[in-house]
């Protein structure tokens, strides 16, 4: 199942798609001036646009006969702050109790419960 | 292949995490019931789970520190809320060092073919709350593989 952090660094893993988003930080573009740097077709480019809106990474809308691309940078924030931190404390919680619950069900003489009754 | 899975969708106060694990819901509830298990897993391997208390009763009360190597302390409270059960494992929760702000987790886990889904959701009282609580303390859990990509990213000069 791909979570939205996967399609945000599917969306980054491009270095054309990265420097889009470079270009984007000066401020909105069109496809015709997005592509002017790279020796790509404006399809092509078209195509990148559309891989970076599925991530959020940018919106888009019209302008007279233009279609303006917008740099969004919460979905960047998300994918490098604070998220990636709070998940990153769960993925090792996690693998430790993968580990634990292997060995648990290796070993038949499961350690004994704490002395306390804990179930009310 | 388990990965752990986290929703925090901007604008509500949730956090919806689930994660899938190859051990019977007996098991699975035992690990995070029982104190002795709990302080195996819970939390990155660098600090210490130290139990407090953990009464896992309908209005029961826990309470949990986890200690890092040079002393510093994080602790967390909270109630139990509800008969619990691995259909529904409610409890509230408080870090002391953001004392006032409470969410509420709640668990459930689910068997299927011997493997076991958990899926966990948190409700904090704003979305700023939310934010906070996960940018504040865990954030320390960043590798240096994220730094790097935070470089990499600063260099395309993102603006805020």
């Amino acid at each position: 199942m791909e979570t939205q952090l996967d399609v945000v660094f599917g969306a980054l893993a491009d270095p054309t798609r990265r420097a889009i988003l470079a270009r984007l930080t000066s401020g909105d573009a069109t496809v015709a001036e997005l592509a002017r740097p790279f020796a790509m077709t404006q399809p092509a480019i078209s195509r990148h646009l559309k891989v970076l809106e599925r991530a959020g990474l940018i919106s888009r809308r019209r302008q007279a006969t233009a279609r303006l691309s917008h740099l969004e940078a919460e979905p960047l924030r998300d994918a490098t702050e604070w998220l990636a931190g709070y998940r990153a404390w769960w993925e090792e919680s996690h693998g430790r109790l993968d580990a634990l619950l292997a060995r648990l069900q290796a070993d038949p003489m499961a350690p004994p419960r704490d002395g306390a009754d804990t179930r009310g | 292949m388990s990965e752990t899975i986290i929703d925090a969708p901007s604008g509500v106060p949730f956090i919806d995490i689930t994660r899938e694990f190859d051990a019977p819901r007996d098991l699975v509830w035992r690990a995070w019931t029982e104190p002795e298990l709990l302080k195996q897993w819970l939390g990155p391997r660098r600090f210490e789970m130290v139990i407090d208390e953990y009464d896992v009763r309908d209005g029961g009360r826990w309470r949990y520190v986890h200690r890092a190597a040079d002393g510093d302390e994080h602790g967390f409270h909270g109630v139990f809320h509800g008969t619990p059960s691995p259909d529904a494992f409610v409890q509230t929760f408080e870090y002391e060092g953001a004392p006032g702000h409470v969410s509420i987790e709640r668990l459930s886990l689910e068997e299927r073919d011997g493997r076991t889904i958990a899926r966990m959701h948190s409700t904090y009282e704003s979305v700023e709350a939310r934010n906070a609580m996960v940018a504040s303390g865990m954030a320390e859990g960043m590798n240096e593989g994220f730094d790097r990509l935070d470089a990499l990213l600063a260099s395309a000069a993102v603006s805020a």
